[in-house]
């Protein structure tokens, strides 16, 4: 891999930006590999990168039925923060936070990984509480966190409702520094081209259809490519893991739900942190390009469709002009929806199946973009290991049976309450 | 919007329901009370789902409406509705 730097970015300009060579290569799927990974969306690619430069495995293919990126990973909102309460998530995401503020360097590819802070507004005195119970946790596992009061919440966002104008005024925040937002579409690509230098075989519109069973192991996947034999097989599809896993077999505590996301035109600079309105579900940030891109609740009824429904939309832009009166002549540029793999208590699971040879990577709800890195790395541990690394043992899917639920909020097991 | 044809009031917003989930998995009996293991069935009615992209049947409350507890038949990846009843004239389990 030529290495990307400012001297090659000068160089190609000279020549009209005609001759970069690909990013990565696009290989016929080989018979088989060690590890293969199902999926390219942020977690199968990381983990493919991370299999090859932490563990030396190199003999590992990505298989995507699309193009890499397709999933969620090109269809969220993008932020990253580790501002959780419950022990096991608060070192997980950290853990992934710090990969992340290295990341571009560590892939030679601009991430544009931008801490712009996470502010948590309170808009109730229960919420203070809560917000301030949290901040002292994340203190406690050595996470960044401080709380703000009403006035320097003001500060911070110059076009907010005023109290009068609202029924819930502001109360203060819960504020992460280090947390903001990434390139969704870089993330993917990076770890891509990184993994690819190192002899991973991505392996584009590669659907996979069936496993190759052998006696009770699963030793492969079947695929609109043909069979490719697999060491270890492991599933990093998202929203698809019901489907995916359905084929090999096995239930999960999963059920597929749709979000949506909402982009409008590019205006000039008008919020510069990362927003959440806990009470409205309705959080909020602006791109780079000036795009403001905010989104709301699940539409809370199981599905497979990449699209939502109407009743959220309404919900989500009456909420929009409710904290921003300002945005009430914003135009919309697109919404889409993107479909999430639920669990039922809010948090992912990255472990071994109870089929061998096969691994799950899966039950990121709506909040795994920040975990990329993270997850990859974990994900890469366990494969090349067959054993969990103290970080992501806490994730194992055996923990609903066992009673040790890691249910960030307090809701009960409902799939569409998290 | 999905609309559900509910058999007390006919056809109607979906944002008039809740949906509850997939209507197959039953709950167990007091017998199986304490029975979390692997398998057990407490453990699969909480938490296990078949999840499939295709239709599932699964149960919504008309809570906006006459309050009345439905299976609708549904694909979850088309949203098509195929079928809407009473949960009640279901009978077996709920
Ligand atoms: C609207 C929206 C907003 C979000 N906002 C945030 C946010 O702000 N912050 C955050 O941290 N997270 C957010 N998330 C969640 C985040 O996007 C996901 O958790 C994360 O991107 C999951 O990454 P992934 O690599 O596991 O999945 P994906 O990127 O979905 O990749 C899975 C890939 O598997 C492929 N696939 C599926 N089936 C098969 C098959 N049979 N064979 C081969 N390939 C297959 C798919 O095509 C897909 O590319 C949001 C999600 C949505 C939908
Ligand atoms: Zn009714």
């Amino acid at each position: 891999m030529k290495a990307y730097s400012a001297w090659s970015v000068f160089r190609h300009a000279l020549t009209g930006n005609r001759h970069w060579p690909r990013a990565w290569r696009d290989p016929e799927p080989k018979a088989g590999y060690d590890v293969v990974i199902v999926g390219g969306g942020g977690h199968g690619l990381a983990t493919a990168y991370y299999l090859a430069s932490v563990h030396g495995i190199r003999k590992v293919a990505v298989l995507e039925k699309s193009y890499i990126g397709s999933g969620n990973t090109g269809r969220n909102t993008t932020i990253v923060r580790s501002n959780y309460e419950q022990n096991a998530n608060a070192r997980f995401y950290e853990f992934s936070l710090k990969l992340w503020e290295d990341l571009s360097l560590e892939l030679n590819y601009n991430t544009m990984f931008s801490q712009r802070g996470v502010l948590d507004v309170a808009q109730s005195e229960g919420m203070v509480e809560r917000y301030i119970r949290r901040g002292n946790a994340m203190r406690l596992n050595g996470i960044d966190a401080e709380f703000l009061s009403p006035a320097e919440v003001r500060s911070m966002l110059p076009g907010i409702y005023e109290d009068s104008a609202c029924r819930y005024p502001i109360h203060g925040g819960l504020y992460q520094p280090r947390a903001g937002n990434a390139r969704h579409d870089a993330v993917a690509w990076g770890f891509a081209r990184a993994a690819d230098s190192l002899g991973v075989d991505i392996i584009q519109g590669c659907e996979v259809t069936g496993f190759l069973q052998e006696g009770e192991r699963i030793a492969g996947v079947r695929t609109n490519r043909g069979d490719i034999r697999a060491g270890r097989t492991g599933l990093a599809v998202a929203g698809s893991t019901g489907h995916v896993a359905g084929l090999a077999g096995l239930r999960l505590p999963i059920e597929s739900h749709v979000l949506q996301a909402f982009v409008t035109e590019p205006v000039k600079p008008v919020i510069d942190t990362v927003l959440t309105f806990e009470l409205a579900d309705f959080y909020i940030s602006q791109s780079d390009r000036g795009s403001l891109v905010f989104g709301g609740e699940l539409d809370r009824y199981s599905s497979y469709a990449q699209r939502g429904n109407l009743p959220i939309v309404h919900d989500v832009l009456e909420a929009a002009v409710t904290m921003f009166p300002m945005l009430g002549r914003v135009r919309m540029l697109r919404h889409w929806g993107g479909v999430c793999d639920m669990t039922p208590d809010g948090s992912p699971i990255i472990g071994a199946s109870p089929i061998e040879g096969l691994y799950l990577n899966c039950g990121w709800c709506y909040g795994g973009f920040k975990a990329t890195p993270g997850s990859g790395w974990m994900f890469a541990h366990t494969l090349a290991t067959g054993a969990p690394h103290a970080v992501n043992a806490p994730f194992a899917l055996d923990r609903f049976e066992r009673g040790y639920t890691i249910n960030e909020n307090g809701a009960g097991p409902f799939f569409n309450l998290h | 919007m999905i609309r559900l044809r509910c058999p007390h009031c006919g056809l109607r917003d979906h944002s008039e329901f809740t949906f509850l989930g997939d209507a197959t998995v039953s709950r167990p009996g007091t017998e199986a009370a304490g029975d979390l293991a692997r398998g057990g069935a407490w453990s699969d009615y909480l938490y296990l789902r078949r999840n499939p992209r295709g239709v599932q049947e699964e149960f919504w409350h008309h809570g906006r409406g006459c309050r009345a507890w439905l299976v609708v038949t549904r694909n979850t990846e088309t949203h098509e509705v195929l079928d809407t009843r009473l949960a009640r004239d279901r009978g077996d389990r709920a």
